[in-house]
């Protein structure tokens, strides 16, 4: 591989609809954690119950011709009913997980999220859902994707942008990528709009001191509530939109996808709106340089070609911990909030 | 205050004794923790526009009962009433909804959040901070302008102003004891619960901490405060109640108060005076 060559394929994760996914869970987590203090440590479950919902949606009223309950589905109104499936999931998801825990001290949360994440994985990969998840193989992306690709406006051949070429329509397209970006948008408005409103200054509260907003008359647990449900929202809208550009598979949902989460979150900048975007993409950005660079300098007798991909993953997680130990707002965060030091 | 408005003349100094107008009346509540009684408070009546002290040795259980009261703690049993009102099984929000803001011993000041952030929080009856609502800004921005108003007020009057846009995790303790104080009043509050108003906050900011308590009752706000400091408590309370070992021991004006045999027992252990040499030999 050339430098022009590497240039290119980082250039094209800058803006890949796998990076938009990832900066819409993100930007989930971004309400979790940024504005409420939440320590959501499952959110690859929200995503991986998103990518389900719509999937199975979908596949299920394209094997019946298109058809729901005998009325026939445009492709636009299959996909809709798709993505409200995925959010309907999220929404009872985070019901279910907030119910017990938020009344409890924040660590609690965080176990057992990490556990429902991969009760979902584990639920969706075993042998008994296999007619309705596809076992641990997942789900085929012909089996969803059709609805979707066919809304697209683009022609249905490559185009090449500049250095870039991707299909117009199909799987990781042109199309999915303005889709994408556009959700992206849409969702840091949102947070945007949100985070300086009195509902984010109450989040912002909970996430300081429970107690103290609770004395000034807030309920603090349907705010919390409220917090989990919209982030874990969206970031099934991110685990759909993942699935576009992929397919459903339980296993890339695992652990180390909300990991990966957190550390673009921390790198970009907790409660910042646009530091999940500038996290993701340089993540994703720094991954394939790595990943490029050890291909071209490290010997293979040293490194196999099959250690290259957990070997650059290591250097980002090394990244991550100087990232956390000396700049730990992130890239966009406030300095002056390192002076506070009370906790 | 003068005799002839003073709500106390007639009140006999005894544990448990009925107020002219009382706002706040707790019966029997009883609170323990495992086999320890942390409270069992028999009858207390609070004077309303008046600054009650609530005075004790360490572990007599003054903030636990400032928990029970607000609804940060449940008690075994008991009930009391705020303004005629049961709070039972109130939630804090809800109590503090209903005119009954305290603030805490360990000042709960909101670091990450700017001075005017922390008393906007503070408000009550702002719309936006419904969800929908919150998405938008016309419903709510005429009320955030009447709040920062209030707040900026406020702010002036604890002398805070100049630091608005700080955090509050850059002030000093002081200062985040008057924050804590200024950002009760925002929901102008019936009643305000100080819990150690005093503690850890320097001679010079005492002087003014004092003062605001005082201007508070003459605004017709009733205070409920804790604290250790004797002399502040003889500086600027009405009446004083004396807990110990969850009980009520005594009640009274605070320049009797101390006099009471029980409430030196209570400070200084019962046989303080009497001879151990007969033990001894």
């Amino acid at each position: 591989m050339d430098f022009a060559g590497l240039l290119t394929d980082a250039g094209r994760e800058l803006f890949a609809p796998t990076t938009a996914a990832f900066a819409l869970a993100a930007i989930g987590l971004n309400f979790h954690f940024g504005l409420t203090g939440l320590l959501n440590m499952g959110q690859a479950g929200f995503m991986l119950l998103g990518m389900y919902g719509y999937a199975i949606t979908v596949r299920e009223i394209e094997q019946h011709d298109g058809q729901l309950f005998g009325i026939t589905m445009a492709a636009g109104a299959t996909v809709a009913i798709g993505f409200l499936v995925a959010i309907v999931l999220a929404v009872l998801f985070g019901l279910l997980l907030g119910w017990p825990t938020l009344k409890l001290r924040g660590d609690y949360l965080a176990i057992v999220t990490i556990a429902a994440a991969e009760m979902v994985r584990f639920l969706g990969r075993s042998q008994s859902f296999k007619d309705l998840t596809g076992g641990s193989t997942g789900i085929r992306g012909k089996d969803f994707k059709g609805p979707f690709e066919s809304l697209s406006p683009f022609p249905d051949r490559q185009v090449t942008i500049g250095p870039f070429t991707m299909h117009g329509s199909v799987s990781t397209s042109w199309w999915l990528v303005v889709v994408s970006w556009s959700v992206v948008a849409l969702a840091a408005l949102l947070f945007w709009r949100l985070s300086r409103s009195p509902w984010g200054r109450v989040l912002k509260g909970v996430r300081e001191d429970e107690d103290a907003v609770r004395s000034l008359g807030k309920n603090v647990y349907g705010y919390k509530m409220q917090a989990l449900v919209l982030g874990g929202v969206i970031g099934a809208l991110g685990g759909v939109l993942w699935s576009f550009g992929n397919a459903v598979a339980p296993d890339s949902m695992g652990r180390p996808t909300t990991f990966w989460i957190w550390t673009l979150l921390l790198l970009g900048g907790a409660a910042t709106v646009f530091g999940p975007i500038l996290g993701s993409a340089l993540f994703w950005t720094a991954l394939v340089i790595v990943k490029g660079l050890a291909a071209m300098f490290i010997p293979t007798d040293w490194l196999a070609p099959t250690q290259l991909e957990p070997f650059s993953l290591m250097l980002v997680g090394v990244t991550l911990m100087l990232l956390v130990i000396f700049r730990p707002q992130g890239i966009l965060g406030d300095r002056r909030e390192l002076a506070i030091n009370d906790r | 205050m003068t005799a002839k408005e003073d709500p106390f003349a007639h009140v006999n100094a005894t544990p448990g004794a009925a107020k002219v107008d009382p706002i706040i009346v707790a019966h029997g509540v009883h609170r323990t923790f495992g086999g320890l009684t942390a409270v069992d408070v028999e009858h207390l009546e609070v004077q309303r526009n008046a600054i009650t002290a609530l005075i004790g040795p360490n572990g007599a259980g003054k903030s636990t009962f400032f928990n029970l009261l607000t609804g940060f703690d449940k008690p075994q049993k008991g009930e009391w009433f705020f303004n005629g009102e049961s709070l039972q099984s109130h939630s804090p929000a809800k109590v503090a909804r209903a005119g009954m803001v305290r603030t805490f011993q360990l000042t709960k000041a909101l670091s990450r959040m700017t001075v005017i952030e922390n008393m906007r929080l503070g408000a009550a009856g702002q719309g936006g901070e419904a969800f929908f609502t919150a998405l938008v800004p016309p419903l709510w921005r005429a009320k955030e302008a009447l709040i920062t108003i209030k707040a900026e007020e406020l702010l002036d009057r604890f002398k805070l102003l100049d630091k608005q846009n700080d955090f509050a995790g850059e002030l000093s303790g002081g200062q985040r004891k008057l924050l804590e104080m200024a950002r009760a009043l925002m929901s102008d509050p019936e009643i305000v619960m100080l819990d150690e108003p005093m503690a850890g906050v320097n001679p010079a900011l005492t002087e003014s901490l004092l003062e605001h308590i005082v201007e508070l009752r003459e605004q017709g706000v009733t205070v409920l405060f804790v604290e250790h400091d004797m002399h502040m408590v003889r500086r600027i309370s009405n009446w004083v109640v004396v807990m110990a070992e969850g009980k009520i021991i005594a009640e009274g004006p605070p320049e009797t108060v101390m006099q009471n045999t029980a409430v030196q027992d209570a400070y200084l252990g019962a046989h303080h005076d009497t001879d151990l040499s007969e033990d001894l030999s």
